[in-house]
């Protein structure tokens, strides 16, 4: 029983990180029509910076001083997002989608490198928060409080969103782009700066993935590209450019992951990628995807 | 080219000019330069039929696979498990065995990709080719894991037994022999794949590519064109496959993950996916770069990362693209 509920809670933590991977992916191409391949590897750069920051400042100082450096990950990675969409996807718009297609696959290929340039090849680690916060009792095993933090912050992240594009201007302004961005265009709305805000934002998102996973999970060269792979079966479950979607996404992966894990450990990742083809055979767009 | 051709036709007589020098300087070639240089042409030569293979698709189809990576590793894992678990050492019973299996596993997941096009046909390509790269991961036992199989040269025979190297176990004999097969099957495949693209069944794809609705009530079947082409491209890419394992004497996983799909895509972009030969130069322009890459810096995968940026955003038609088109404003002058 108490290790049904570990497991349950397992489930939710890596849905919370899935979420916010794939939330930003989502995000992307629901307003740019962009699959970002270089998304899993800004993932792995929030996890890097957030790593470096607390391994660098917060070697010895107070609980307090590592959970001020935790967003760094997710701030430096937004920054790059905005410095990426002016430079190098704003000229693509015009041509074929194979095009943007590729500029996001060689993006991944220098963000993989440029990490391993800047970090090393060795993995980096901010265990110590995840050891000074402790364990607590769930029945009779211990559970790390931590993880219950991030599934907090995961849940936090979804309704901060869900009301920033519902409920807010600016998120109004994002769906209007979306649906389209020439009428958007006409009425007034800056679209170029819609776009480079809704990039950054995507990117946050992953950043902010790679910064809560990185005091649970060391981070590594090549975490990215795994990760990208995982999220694109979340939005393809779920439907691209479906916030919801991305949600439900994320539980059913991490929920049959973990059960994955349990029962049929050799074609646990086979089983996930096979449900997303049947779901773009069944339904191209998504369990809760728009046409 | 491709599309100049379609309008002006050239001349057999100018093809064959353009052809046969090359290939007198590519069957002289192992007289003059030494193994390593063989070696790496014929890793180009590989790579040029997965090329080949893939713009079926890119170029012709206008079909953007993510996934090749599963048929270039499925004809390396047939050969392999050939020569691991049957004790097989022909290279034609390879090449037919290894058809076989991807061609059947083609035809499988080409009827389910081409129901849709675009970026979604990437995505299904990609996910079904992960399904293998995890299967070949996870299934240690069969496949080596990440240890992957070794195909040692020594046990293999061509042209039914009447080259083998057991007797000479001289890596440079191995060497010169395979580059000359390779070379002959890089040529019937090139034919091939002319002749396809430039029969009505390649004129098809051209029409579906640019207008599918047209294509469609010129009576066109577009699904069945689609899944016929998906076929062949997989089939290519599977021989290059299998003619890479026993050069490289072992297969692992790493051809069957999704960024070996995005540098066969990378190969055929660099040397320009509207052209014929474009894949063609791509691979061996790839190849060369790659290995020089690796060789000179520990960070090769940023320039390459650099050189794409710089193909995407100043030269999208790529290296015969762009010579083609200053060639073009040369002759007009």
């Amino acid at each position: 029983m108490d290790i049904l509920i570990i497991q349950i809670l397992n489930s939710i933590f890596y849905a919370c990180i899935l979420f916010l991977i794939a939330a930003g992916l989502s995000l992307i191409y629901g307003v740019m029509r962009i699959i970002n391949l270089a998304h899993g590897s800004l993932y792995a750069l929030g996890a890097y910076v957030t790593a470096w920051a607390i391994g660098t400042f917060a070697a010895g100082a107070p609980l307090w001083v590592s959970f001020l450096l935790l967003p760094a990950g997710a701030v430096v990675v937004a920054a790059v997002g905005a410095a990426i969409e002016p430079t190098l996807l704003r000229p693509l718009y015009n041509r074929p989608e194979e095009y943007q297609l590729l500029i996001t696959f060689a993006l991944l290929l220098i963000l993989e490198d440029a990490m391993h340039f800047l970090f090393g090849g060795t993995p980096l680690t901010a265990g110590a928060v995840i050891d000074s916060m402790g364990t607590m009792p769930i029945m009779n095993l211990r559970y790390p409080v931590y993880n219950l933090l991030v599934i907090a912050i995961g849940i936090a992240a979804a309704v901060f969103l869900w009301a920033f594009i519902y409920r807010t201007k600016f998120g109004v302004i994002l769906r209007a782009t979306s649906q389209n961005m020439r009428m958007a265009s006409a009425l007034g709305l800056n679209v170029k700066r819609v776009y480079v805000q809704a990039f950054a934002l995507g990117c946050f998102m992953a950043g902010l993935g790679g910064a809560v996973v990185v005091p649970a999970q060391a981070a590594v060269l090549g975490m990215g590209i795994e990760a990208l792979i995982l999220a694109f079966v979340v939005v393809v479950i779920g439907g691209l450019g479906s916030l919801e979607g991305a949600l439900i996404g994320a539980l059913i992966v991490s929920f049959v992951r973990t059960a994955g894990i349990q029962f049929f450990p050799e074609i646990e990742l086979a089983v996930l990628y096979l449900i997303a083809a049947v779901v773009l055979l069944v339904r191209p767009t998504g369990l809760s995807g728009r046409a | 080219m491709q599309n100049d051709a379609s309008r002006t036709g050239p001349s057999m007589l100018l093809i064959l000019a353009c052809v046969i020098p090359i290939l007198v300087v590519l069957v002289a070639l192992p007289k003059f330069v030494d193994t390593y240089q063989i070696q790496l042409l014929t890793y180009g030569l590989i790579y040029a039929i997965a090329g080949l293979g893939f713009n079926l698709l890119l170029g012709y189809t206008g079909l953007l696979s993510f996934g090749h990576s599963a048929y270039f590793g499925l004809g390396a894992y047939s050969a392999a498990f050939m020569a691991k678990y049957f004790g097989v050492g022909s290279m034609e019973i390879y090449i037919l065995g290894g058809l076989l299996i991807t061609g059947l596993v083609s035809a499988a997941f080409g009827y389910i990709c081409v129901r849709h096009t675009r970026i979604f046909f990437g995505i299904l390509t990609l996910a079904l080719s992960q399904v293998l790269w995890t299967l070949a991961y996870k299934f240690f036992w069969v496949t080596g894991g990440t240890d992957g199989l070794r195909v040692p040269f020594a046990n293999l025979t061509l042209l039914g037994g009447l080259i083998d190297f057991k007797g000479r176990d001289t890596y440079q004999a191995f060497t010169q022999s395979y580059y000359y097969y390779v070379l002959f099957l890089f040529c019937i495949c090139t034919v091939f794949m002319w002749v396809i693209v430039h029969s009505p069944f390649g004129k098809a794809l051209q029409a579906i590519r640019d207008n599918e609705t047209r294509a469609q009530f010129l009576g066109v079947r577009i699904r069945h064109y689609r899944w016929f082409a998906f076929l062949l491209s997989g089939s290519f890419t599977g021989l290059a496959g299998i003619l890479w394992v026993p050069l490289n004497g072992l297969v692992t996983p790493d051809i069957l993950y999704w960024p070996f799909s995005g540098e066969i895509v990378f190969m055929t972009v660099l040397g320009g996916f509207r052209t014929f030969t474009g894949p063609i130069v791509g691979a061996v322009v790839f190849n060369y770069l790659k290995v020089y890459a690796v060789a000179s810096t520990a960070y090769w995968q940023l320039l390459l990362g650099v050189v794409l940026v710089v193909l995407v955003l100043a030269l999208p038609t790529g290296i015969v693209g762009t010579l083609s088109r200053l060639f073009g404003k040369f002759r007009k002058r």
